[in-house]
């Protein structure tokens, strides 16, 4: 595979994604469709990133019109304890992730060898494969698209940060006083609106790299199609004897980040808190919902058996009631 | 009463009271999938602490969704063998069950959803949101008014 992944494969692999999508024979209405390995991915190469912050800065422009203008004063809220969450003050803070910054660099300072090492590591939405995120929306406010991208639409989030406390690394940030919730109840439901790194899908949609890829001096990250990413990580992991992060956790995710040093030394070297996401390992959080799917469908399997079994035993009970009575 | 008929029809009073409770659980676990638990000191109350964790709340409402399918076939194919040979079902009860079916329509899609391989369309994933909720609350909505009137799900032939 070639050292970058041009514009052109980029957009072939996206087609080619696409075709395979419209190809999904899956028996469902004709809005539903099949994901598959071509989603979109990208890798991380930790090694190259010199924590310029150039991709910080391309994110904020290209989606500044994106970016929350929220009505002040805010609407009370009920009862006293639902927090305002309020970072229009606050737009140029970059050392974490906020409804204004989607994407920031964490550094981390570990000893390999008795050598002390810094990395800086850029984070943002690991666009997971089944995120939580998506699935426990209650109004599918968040939602996952067909190429890989999971986005929160502002049009119709409520701001209850339901996703930001079920996704493993809770990275969508919320902003009080926009969105739906103050056209609705809202002193009594719903407090903003929901923000994260949308993977710059308008910019996608138009043939067009993420900002932050386009942008970085050092090549840092590339996109295309999953099983390729997946497979370049694994060759240079394999070259430098590295490690690989977001191939496997939360079930997988879109992200896949290679690192020459062990990402739990990493995890450990990181300053970590609110908006700023840990490196440790991630189970897969929606295997409950596979395995109970597939209780779901036993159980009726099950239902008609007793309902059958006790057909056939009234139905001798019935003959011996009859025999008796005659 | 036919012999058939005679033979049949025990621990249906059993069966109302889990289905009641189950449906109940249903209820809770499912508007608990909203974040307004801890919001209004629901999770606050003793015992209730675990009704705050999304994950906690949804993996029972997957479990009850589990239980529930397997009952509502029981019962189905239960009706088809015996029970219509007995009772006839209200209108009433067609009314509950045109809505139960919308809400288990409806919930099989969210299931589909959550799965890893399927991807729904964002106008489709608000459809069904909307439409399990909206059939959830007619359905008690109903409950309540045909309680109030007294209408039951089933009438004896011979009524
Ligand atoms: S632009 Fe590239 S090198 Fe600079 S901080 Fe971002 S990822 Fe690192
Ligand atoms: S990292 Fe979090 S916000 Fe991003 S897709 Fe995964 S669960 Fe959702
Ligand atoms: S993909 Fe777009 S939205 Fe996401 S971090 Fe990069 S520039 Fe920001």
């Amino acid at each position: 595979m070639t050292r970058d992944i041009s514009r052109r494969t980029f957009l072939k692999g996206g087609l080619a994604a696409a075709g395979a999508l419209t190809a999904s024979s899956l028996p469902l209405p004709s809005s539903v469709k099949g994901a598959s390995d071509q989603e979109l991915a990208t890798l991380i190469d930790i090694r190259k990133c010199i924590g310029c912050e150039a991709c910080v800065e391309a994110c904020k422009e290209v989606n500044e019109s994106k970016f929350p203008e929220p009505e002040q004063p805010f609407p009370r809220m009920y009862p006293s304890r639902v927090k305002v969450s309020d970072w229009s003050d606050r737009r140029d803070e970059v050392d974490r992730l906020t409804p204004y910054n989607w994407l920031f660099i964490q550094e981390a300072t570990v000893t390999v060898n008795g050598r002390e090492e810094t990395y800086t590591i850029p984070r943002r939405c690991m666009h997971c494969q089944n995120p939580p995120c998506a699935d426990l929306c209650p109004w599918g406010a968040a939602r996952k698209l067909k190429n890989g991208i999971t986005r929160i639409d502002a049009d119709i989030c409520l701001g209850g940060a339901k996703c930001a406390k079920v996704c493993p690394w809770h990275i969508p940030q919320r902003q009080t006083g926009v969105g739906l919730y103050l056209d609705i109840f809202p002193g009594f439901a719903g407090n903003g609106v929901m923000y994260k790194c949308d993977r710059c899908y308008n910019r996608i949609a138009e043939g067009k790299l993420p900002a932050c890829i386009e942008v970085c001096p050092e090549h840092v990250q590339k996109i295309g199609p999953r099983d390729e990413i997946v497979k370049e990580a694994h060759a240079i992991a394999e070259e430098i004897n590295g490690y690989i992060y977001g191939e496997k956790e939360n079930g997988g995710t879109n992200t896949i980040y290679v690192s020459p040093v062990p990402f739990d030394l990493l995890n450990a070297g990181i300053e970590k808190g609110p908006g700023r996401p840990g490196l440790q390992p991630v189970a897969d959080s929606m295997a409950h919902a596979d395995n109970l799917a597939k209780a779901m469908v036993i159980a009726p399997m099950a239902g008609i058996a007793a309902a059958a079994g006790k057909f056939i035993a009234t139905a001798k009970k019935a003959t011996r009631l009859k025999e008796e009575n005659q | 009463m036919t012999s058939m008929a005679q033979a049949s029809g025990v621990g249906t009073k059993w069966l109302k009271r889990f289905y009641v409770f189950l449906f109940a659980v249903m209820a809770f676990t499912g508007f608990g999938q909203m974040p307004i638990f801890k919001r209004y000191y629901i999770s606050d109350i003793p015992g209730l602490g675990w009704s705050a964790d999304f994950y906690k709340t949804h993996y029972i409402h997957y479990l009850g969704g589990a239980v529930l399918l397997g009952l509502l076939a029981y019962l189905i194919v239960d009706y088809l063998l015996t029970g219509r040979r007995r009772y006839c079902l209200t209108a009433s009860a067609w009314a509950r069950i045109v809505l139960l079916g919308g809400i288990v329509i409806t919930g099989i899609f969210r299931v589909l959803k959550n799965l890893p391989d399927v991807v729904f369309s964002p106008g489709f994933t608000m459809l069904i949101d909307i439409a399990h909720l909206g059939f959830m609350m007619a359905y008690l909505l109903a409950g309540l008014i045909f309680l109030i009137f007294k209408s039951r799900w089933t009438t004896g032939l011979d009524d």
